[in-house]
């Protein structure tokens, strides 16, 4: 679907109204997810691992069973088993047979946190009371925390019967290496011996949480005729739907999902963990179940980012053409398979035209919590490598690093090494963006540091629905099933449809489609939600003016091709023989009861074309040498993002994947103590950045439209949190002459690099 | 489960009668932002909170003798903005400063600060910098005991079942007096310190210390006061080798664990680094207060 419209023609796209969910939040009445409650409720609570890795050999519930006021306890033996089954959750593929064992452990616990009974009581302090009184009859096992260490072949064992996949012949011994994959294009030792100039370094990255502000919280509420209706905070209720109703073997029509309003999600909100347990407690206490997850729950036990352990090897010639590239990227996934291991490596070299390339990857089972997806997955890890050895490449050359990365700037129709030539991309325009931008040339003081690195995104469109009705009074309702997960979607879906009917932003009043009242959407993932979720939008109202035209056809007795949508009114076309007297929206309206009933518009579409989406952002910091640490005085992020519907809240998109990213690069990093057990499940000690910790994160927003869509949108949402650890290290080592490779750039390791620094 | 009781007694008498009588199953309530987190998260178990902010006299900031009294239910905010107190002990200021943020400190007070017994608590090493004498009434009486000597360790006070921390006195400030906190946290706000130093000095006509008090926090089971350092800079102009044997001494002193919030070596580094920076900043403010 085409036919952009010239921004000069635009009343309300690129224009910055006030939010439709603005109100709701900051006066406090919008609902979250322990918002929602019913009369009769019960609360749920989990009973959760103490050991990172043991075997289950026997669970006994009676004690609390019989204490007073619980109504319900779930174990294993609640669920049904699940066979291996792949599915798509936004960006990572889940395997159900996983999944059932992540919310409920079968045969062993894999991670401190790991749930093993769920109680559902009638107050709070007799549901953790109860979970006192289960007994867990645990066989410990040995475990294993880090990524490189679980690759080792005497590593203790998560998975008895993993074998790796992609390599042959199969191994005759199982490994914590789920999976190995490959891509690989030219001849990379070729590449290489034609170099005059190789860099190799080897890099790692912690895995670091998502960080919503809101914890997971859901209500359910199941009938004695199975039915299921259930309120909670997530990026997809289609796909919640989708997994509740596999898991407990229901057929999907029974489940009725509402979305409360989401408190981030960041990637971590696309898959399910109290939902099948809170409509099991329900099923067998007959009461609904809410269940809220503490802060110290949601850091033991729901998905982080995989941490990465990263070898790049790059080499160039003096002029400054990278001939070849390599990288090995091994991802820890926690518990089970599944990391952001295959996006990252189709990311790793996308910003570069290169001959000669190849890309191995791991994906590594140990005993951590499963990781979720977390905004551009992988990527950023993958790019924290790659952008170093980049930066210290430009280095050797004495190359500007922008003019380098200009020198081997992937373009439209650069061919990838994983498949697809890439189409009209923006990319040289964002280098060429920072280069311009007075930052890039502002005076740096001592002990300060400048730099530069760059990100890809590939975005995503996918299965999307909408309706737009036209109330009676010329106002429309806008509903969307393509959830704003909080960045401001759902002002763009209905700024858009306000352009498309020609009427004030105000006028349209967009709402979210539970999942009885609209056609399956895909989750709000891979930056789709304005993408796809406009595009379903557009459809609708164009759908809807079909109709209006269709309507006043019939009243003013005109051929329809003779009525054209203008400004808000049907009229007469342009050069057209056929005169009549235009009709406003309203005045349709008023009538649609007498001329055919009410008017809408739907659509239905599965949305294709995504433009993928590039950034280069220009940091400075100052190194505190005697502590360590880091400030970060300055942050310039450019980006393509095809246009920008509503600018302020795509420069909120990029200035919040900056902070996230910022806190990725100094501080944030899980502590397991040497019995596996995490030391700091709270925002204490898990350092996400304070406001006072962030410089103001200046934004330029580039804007090469994508052809694909009505108004050349550009998924915009995971692009800014990719470049940020790249930049950031790359600024630290220039302000300390010393190349940093492990994150978090965190005090005692940076002032531990400045001690050991030779002499 | 046992019921939990609430009184917010008006005299003293009447709370230390509350807390003996509970057999230390009671707690004393302050701002609440160390009790009631730790409350929540299942650490104590109280039967009996006794509010102390209804007795009026805890409430008060009394200047007296060329000192001030401090009661134990002001809280952080009200102390910052007491422009003369924070004149006079800036210091002590700074370490009331850096407690949490402003809705924190709307509630929190230094008593409490004080005897929630963290040892990376902030105002307490810059109290005990000051010399700050605590006033402790309980079932058999009052008495004083210096700031130093109220933390016996992690989460434990030298204060007896029924005691209460009614106020904190600070003494007489001679001329050309300065004192300095400064923490190292990785954050900038919202932190727990990893180092704490606070520094007290007095100077005479020349620039010459002659009295100094230095105290370090986080990097042992306790804040502790450090002679030694204190030695360091008397006699001296608080110059450069001064400083060396500040920090040499103050890294002696330090007993740090390596745990989650940082390593030994880098607590030991970093408490050298601390306690230079805030005697640098106690330095300069007590050469601008020369009368
Ligand atoms: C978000 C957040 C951030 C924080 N940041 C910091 C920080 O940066 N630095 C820092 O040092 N602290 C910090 N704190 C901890 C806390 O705010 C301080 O320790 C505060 O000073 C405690 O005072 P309170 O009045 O709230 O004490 P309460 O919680 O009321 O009491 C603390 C303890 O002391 C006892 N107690 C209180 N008053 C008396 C008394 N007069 N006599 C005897 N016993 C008493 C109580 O029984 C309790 O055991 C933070 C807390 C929060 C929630």
């Amino acid at each position: 679907m085409s036919s952009a419209i010239g921004t000069e023609d635009l009343k309300i796209v690129g224009s910055r109204p006030l939010r439709p969910d603005g109100v709701d939040k900051v006066t406090g009445r919008a609902r979250y997810g322990a918002d929602v409650s019913l009369p009769g409720q019960l609360i749920g609570k989990v009973l959760r691992s103490p050991h990172p890795h043991a075997r289950i050999l026997a669970i006994d519930t009676s004690l609390a069973l019989a204490l007073p006021g619980v109504k319900a306890v779930v174990t294993r033996d609640d669920f049904p088993d699940m066979p291996d089954e792949y599915a798509a959750a936004g960006e990572l593929t889940i395997n159900y047979r996983d999944v059932t064992r992540n919310m409920m452990a079968r045969e062993k616990v894999l991670y401190d946190g790991h749930p093993v009974a769920a109680v559902a009581a009638i107050s709070e302090s007799v549901a953790r009371e109860a979970l006192k009184l289960i007994k867990v009859d645990y066989q410990v096992l040995p475990h294993v925390i880090d990524v490189r260490e679980a690759m080792r072949p005497d590593a203790p064992l998560l998975h008895e019967a993993q074998y790796t996949e992609g390599v042959s012949p199969k191994p005759d011994k199982p490994s914590n290496i789920a999976k190995r994959l490959e891509f690989s294009r030219g001849d990379v030792a070729a590449g290489f011996a034609r170099a005059e100039v190789i860099v190799e370094r080897e890099f790692n990255t912690q895995p670091v949480h998502q960080g919503y502000i809101e914890p997971q919280a859901c209500l359910a509420s199941t009938t004695e005729d199975g039915q299921v209706e259930l309120w909670t905070s997530t990026q997809g209720h289609f796909m919640f739907r989708a997994q509740c109703a596999k898991l407990l073997q229901m057929e999907v029509s029974r489940i009725r999902v509402t979305p409360t309003e989401i408190g981030g999600g960041f990637g971590g909100k696309n898959n399910i963990y109290n939902e099948p347990l809170a409509i099991v407690l329900s099923r067998k206490s007959h009461r609904p179940v809410k269940m809220v997850m503490s802060r110290e729950e949601v850091f033991r036990a729901t998905g982080p980012t995989s941490g990465g352990n990263v070898k790049v090897r790059l080499g160039a010639t003096k002029d400054g053409r990278i001939t070849a590239a390599f990288a090995e990227l091994n991802f820890q996934a926690g518990a089970y398979p599944g990391s952001s291991v295959a996006p990252a490596s189709m990311c790793a070299f996308t910003r570069y035209d290169l001959d000669n390339v190849r890309v191995i990857g791991h994906d590594v089972t140990c005993n951590r919590p499963k990781v979720a997806a977390y905004r551009a997955p992988g990527a950023p890890i993958a790019a924290f490598a790659v952008e170093s050895a980049i930066d210290e490449l430009a280095g050797k050359l004495a190359i500007d690093p922008i003019e380098f990365r200009l020198k081997n700037a992937a373009r439209e129709g650069t061919q990838t090494y994983y498949g697809p030539k890439l189409g009209t991309i923006g990319y040289v325009e964002t280098l060429e963006a920072a280069r311009a931008h007075p930052h890039y040339r502002a005076p740096l003081g001592p002990d300060q540091g400048r730099g530069v690195a760059t990100g890809f995104w590939f975005n995503i469109g996918g299965e999307t629905s909408a309706t737009v009705n036209i109330n009676e009074d010329g106002t429309v309702a806008l509903m969307h099933g393509t959830l704003d997960v909080a960045g401001g979607s759902r002002a763009a879906m209905a700024m858009m449809v306000a352009e498309e009917l020609g009427i004030p932003f105000e006028q349209v009043r967009p709402i979210v489609g539970d999942t009885a009242v609209l056609g399956f959407n895909f989750i709000t993932a891979g930056s789709r939600g304005t993408f796809a979720g406009g595009m379903a939008c557009v459809t609708a109202a164009r759908q809807a003016i079909d109709r209006l035209r269709t309507r006043v056809a019939a009243i003013r007795e005109v051929p329809v091709e003779a009525v054209i949508w203008k400004d808000g009114q049907a009229r007469p076309a342009e050069g057209s023989a056929i005169r009549f007297e235009p009709m406003s929206l309203a005045q349709i309206a008023r009538l649609a009861g007498k001329t055919g009933g009410t008017i809408a518009g739907h659509a239905e579409i599965n949305a294709q074309g995504a433009g993928p989406g590039f950034g280069t952002h220009i940091v400075d910091v100052a190194v505190d040498r005697e502590t360590g640490a880091i400030r970060v005085l300055r942050y310039t992020a450019v980006q393509d993002v095809g246009r920008a519907i509503h600018p302020a809240y795509v420069e909120g998109q990029l200035q919040g994947g900056v902070a996230q990213g910022i806190g990725w690069a100094l501080n944030e990093e899980y502590v397991y103590g040497a019995d596996g057990v995490l030391q700091n499940p709270g925002f204490l000690d898990y350092r996400i950045p304070v406001a006072s910790d962030l410089p103001y994160i200046d934004t330029v927003l580039v804007e090469v439209p994508n052809p694909n869509h009505p108004y050349g949108v550009r998924g915009c949402g995971e692009v800014p949190i990719i470049a940020p650890l790249a930049a950031i290290a790359n600024a630290v080592s220039h302000a300390l002459g010393i190349r940093l490779c492990d994150l978090p750039l965190s005090p005692p390791r940076v002032a531990r690099a400045i001690a050991d620094r030779p002499a | 489960m046992s019921e939990l009781r609430y009184e917010a007694p008006k005299t003293l008498a009447e709370a230390v009668a509350l807390l003996s009588g509970a057999k230390g199953r009671a707690r004393v309530l302050a701002g609440g932002t160390d009790l009631l987190i730790q409350m929540r998260t299942g650490r104590i178990q109280p039967e009996l909170l006794v509010d102390i902010k209804a007795v009026p006299e805890l409430g008060e900031i009394v200047a007296g003798n060329g000192g001030y009294r401090i009661g134990a239910a002001v809280t952080g905010m009200q102390l910052i903005e007491h422009a003369d107190f924070a004149k006079r002990w800036p210091g002590v200021v700074d370490g009331v400063r850096l407690i949490g943020s402003l809705q924190v400190k709307g509630r929190a007070t230094v008593g409490g600060n004080l005897c929630n017994a963290s040892p990376a608590a902030d105002s307490v090493p810059a109290l005990i910098a000051a010399g700050a004498v605590a006033r402790i009434v309980g079932p058999h009486g009052a008495r004083e005991a210096a700031v130093e000597t109220v933390v016996v360790g992690p989460g434990k006070t030298s204060l007896a079942v029924g005691e209460i921390v009614t106020s904190l006195l600070l003494p007489p400030r001679p001329l050309r007096s300065g004192d300095a906190y400064l923490r190292f946290t990785p954050r900038s706000e919202m932190d727990i310190a990893v180092v704490g130093a606070g520094v007290n000095l007095t100077l005479d006509a020349q620039g010459i210390c002659t009295q100094a008090r230095v105290a370090l926090g986080a990097v042992a089971s306790r804040a502790l006061l450090v002679p030694a350092a204190a030695a360091a800079l008397i006699g001296t102009k608080v110059d450069a080798a001064a400083l060396a044997r500040l920090a040499a001494a103050a890294r002696d002193a330090c007993s740090p664990i390596d745990d989650k919030r940082g390593s030994r070596e880098f607590r030991l580094r970093t408490a050298g680094v601390m306690v230079c920076r805030a005697a640098g900043i106690a330095l300069e403010r007590a050469r601008r207060n020369d009368g």
